[in-house]
C-alpha cells in the first residue's frame, strides 16, 4: 500500500455511511462494491437504494479486484493542490471484473505505457482514516 | 402537445465583448435584454416571462415581476432547455413574450477551470467517487474522445479538422477572439493539456453573454424582424448510470429523436448545424449521436471539410466555442447565430438561403452526467 506524505492535499470525500466502505475497505485489502441480491446486480456508485428496483435491503460484496482499463487520460494541466505536483498523471475508467466501471488512477507504471483494454488491478493510497482505490498494471 | 410553429425567436442580442472587467453578470445580462427587446420591436413592459439562471436577481435587477420564471440549471445546454420551455410556456397560454438571457465574466473574473482548492471534503455522491482522482473538465472529454479513437479508430487529425473548420468561420467574424487561420498541424503541434486532446482542441475562456426574446407566431408576424420559428424541441440528460454506460453515447441521441418528430423535417433538410463545442469530441460525438452520421463514422465525414461554409453540414459558422467565445455556458450562442443565418444576417459568411438551422446544447461533462438539448428552428411553419 502506498503512503502519502501528509498532509493529504487532493480532495477526498465525506465519509458518509451509505458509502463508507469503499474508501475504508482497502484498509483490510478489501475492495468493496454494491450488489442488490433482488436484481442479482452489481452496481457502482454506491447507493443505499438499488438503482434498479429502487428497494433499499442492497449488500456490500468483496470484488476480486481485477479488471481492465475501459478509457483513460493523460492528464499535463490541473493547477489544484495535489494534482500540480502530480502531472503528468492517467485519469481512468476500469471496467471491473463484477460488470461495473469505476473511475480512478493507473499508478506504478508510465504513463505511456497505458492502453485500453489493459489488465489491472486494484491498490491503494491511503490518506488520512480512508484508503483511496487506485489501481495498476497487472503482475503477470 | 406539439409546440411546433407555436412560438418564435424575435429578437437576439449577443453581447460583443470579449473581455470587459467593468461589466457584471446582471449588467450583461440587462443590457443584452435592452438590445435584444430593441431588436425585436418591443418593450420590457411586454416581457411577462423570465427564463435566466440569475432568476429573481435578475428581476430585481430589471425591476421586473414575470408571470413565468424558470431557472432551469443544465450547464451549457440551458439555453436549448429554456427555448423549449418557453415554448411550452407560450403554448399553454401562460405568458406570452419570454425575455432568456445569460451574462458571465468568465475570463475577467478569473474563474478559469481547475484552479481553485476544493477546500474541505467533497460531497460524497458523486463528486465523492470522482474528485479524488482530478478529473478536470478537459480530462472527462479526453476519457470519451480516447474510447471512441479505441472504438472506431478516430484520429487526432480527425478531430483537429473540426478546429480547422472552426476557425474558418470565426475569421469571418469581427468579434471572435482567434480569426487567423489554423491547420491540422497547428492543432496537433499545439501542446497537449488532457491526452488525447490538445490545447487547440479545447474552447476558449471569454466574458460574454446575451439575450433572445420568444413569444407566440401571432404576436411574431407584426415585429420588427422575420421570426424565426420552434419547429421542434427535445431534451435528455446522460449519467453513467449504474456503472456501464457507454461513452460514445450521449444525451443527443435520445434528445433529437423528439425535437425531429415534432418539427416533422428529416435530417437532410437541415441546412445549418449549431453543435456545442466545449472541445473537438464534442462536436463529433454530437453530429454522430444527432443522426447526421452513424456512430464512428464522424472522423471520416469532419475530416473532408464538411463543417465548413460549402459543406454537406456547415456548422458553428459563428467561429463557435473553439474560437470565438465560450464564457462558460455556450448554448445560446447557438440560438443567435441559427437566428442570423435564418434571417439573413449573417454579414461574411452566410449560408445561400437557409430554411432550418439545428442547434444542439450540451451542458456538463459527457464522460459523467450532461444535458443535451435540441432545437430545430425554421424560416417558415
Amino acid at each position: 500500500m502506498a503512503t502519502e506524505q501528509q498532509p493529504y492535499r487532493k480532495p477526498l470525500p465525506e465519509l458518509h455511511p451509505e458509502i463508507a466502505p469503499y474508501y475504508t475497505g482497502g484498509l483490510r485489502a478489501e475492495l468493496m462494491i454494491k450488489f442488490c441480491p433482488n436484481c442479482n446486480i452489481s452496481f457502482h456508485y454506491p447507493r443505499t437504494v438499488c438503482p434498479e428496483c429502487l428497494k433499499s435491503d442492497t449488500v456490500w460484496r468483496r470484488a476480486s479486484g481485477k479488471g481492465t482499463v475501459y478509457s483513460y487520460t493523460i492528464t499535463y494541466q490541473n493547477l489544484s493542490p495535489g494534482f500540480r505536483e502530480e502531472v503528468p498523471y492517467v485519469l481512468a475508467l476500469v471496467d471491473l471484473a463484477e460488470g461495473v466501471r469505476v473511475m480512478t488512477n493507473i499508478i506504478d507504471c508510465d504513463p505511456k505505457d497505458v492502453s485500453v483494454g489493459m489488465p489491472v488491478e486494484v491498490t491503494w493510497e491511503r490518506a488520512e482514516e480512508l484508503a483511496i482505490p487506485k489501481f495498476r498494471p497487472q503482475k503477470s | 402537445m406539439s409546440v411546433r410553429g407555436v412560438a418564435a425567436v424575435v429578437g437576439i442580442h449577443e453581447y460583443e465583448s470579449r473581455f470587459d472587467p467593468q461589466a457584471s453578470e446582471l449588467s450583461i445580462e440587462a443590457e443584452s435584454a435592452r438590445r435584444a427587446l430593441d431588436d425585436a420591436g418591443l418593450e420590457k413592459s411586454d416581457v411577462d416571462a423570465l427564463y435566466s439562471h440569475h432568476g429573481w436577481n435578475l428581476a430585481e435587477y430589471m425591476n421586473m415581476f414575470p408571470d413565468v420564471i424558470d431557472t432551469t440549471q443544465m450547464g451549457g445546454g440551458s439555453y436549448e432547455f429554456f427555448a423549449a420551455h418557453a415554448a411550452a410556456a407560450i403554448a399553454a397560454g401562460q405568458c406570452e413574450v419570454a425575455l432568456v438571457t445569460y451574462g458571465s465574466t468568465g475570463r475577467s473574473g478569473g474563474r478559469a477551470v481547475e484552479r481553485n482548492p476544493i477546500r474541505g471534503r467533497v460531497p460524497a455522491l458523486p463528486d465523492g467517487f470522482e474528485e479524488p482522482y482530478g478529473p478536470t473538465t478537459l480530462g472527462r472529454y479526453a476519457l470519451v474522445a480516447r474510447r471512441h479513437m479505441h472504438e472506431f479508430g478516430t484520429t487526432s487529425e480527425q478531430l483537429a479538422a473540426i478546429s480547422v473548420s472552426t476557425r474558418k468561420h470565426a475569421s469571418t467574424n469581427p468579434f471572435a477572439v482567434f480569426r487567423d487561420p489554423i491547420t491540422v498541424d497547428d492543432v496537433l503541434n499545439s501542446r497537449m493539456v488532457s491526452d488525447p486532446l490538445h490545447l487547440l482542441d479545447c474552447c476558449i475562456v471569454s466574458d460574454g453573454g446575451g439575450a433572445f426574446i420568444i413569444t407566440s407566431a401571432a404576436r411574431a408576424k407584426d415585429l420588427k424582424k422575420k421570426p424565426v420559428y420552434i419547429l421542434g424541441t427535445g431534451q435528455a440528460v446522460a449519467h453513467p448510470g449504474i456503472g456501464n454506460r457507454d461513452l460514445t453515447t450521449i444525451a443527443a441521441g435520445q434528445s433529437h429523436k423528439h425535437a425531429f418528430e415534432e418539427a416533422g423535417v428529416t435530417h437532410k433538410d437541415i441546412d445549418l448545424l449549431m453543435a456545442y463545442d466545449s472541445f473537438t469530441i464534442t462536436v463529433l460525438t454530437t453530429i454522430e449521436n444527432l443522426g447526421f452520421v452513424k456512430k464512428g463514422e464522424g472522423g471520416a465525414f469532419v475530416e473532408t471539410g464538411a463543417l465548413d461554409l460549402d459543406g454537406k453540414l456547415p456548422t458553428n459558422t459563428d467561429g463557435g466555442g473553439l474560437s470565438s467565445n465560450h464564457p462558460g455556458q455556450r448554448g445560446i450562442f447557438l440560438i443567435f447565430e441559427s437566428v442570423r443565418q435564418l434571417r439573413g444576417e449573417r454579414e461574411g459568411n452566410q449560408l445561400k438561403d437557409p430554411k432550418l438551422a439545428l442547434a444542439h446544447g450540451t451542458g456538463g461533462s459527457l464522460s459523467t452526467r450532461h444535458s443535451g438539448g435540441t432545437i430545430i428552428l425554421s424560416t417558415e411553419v
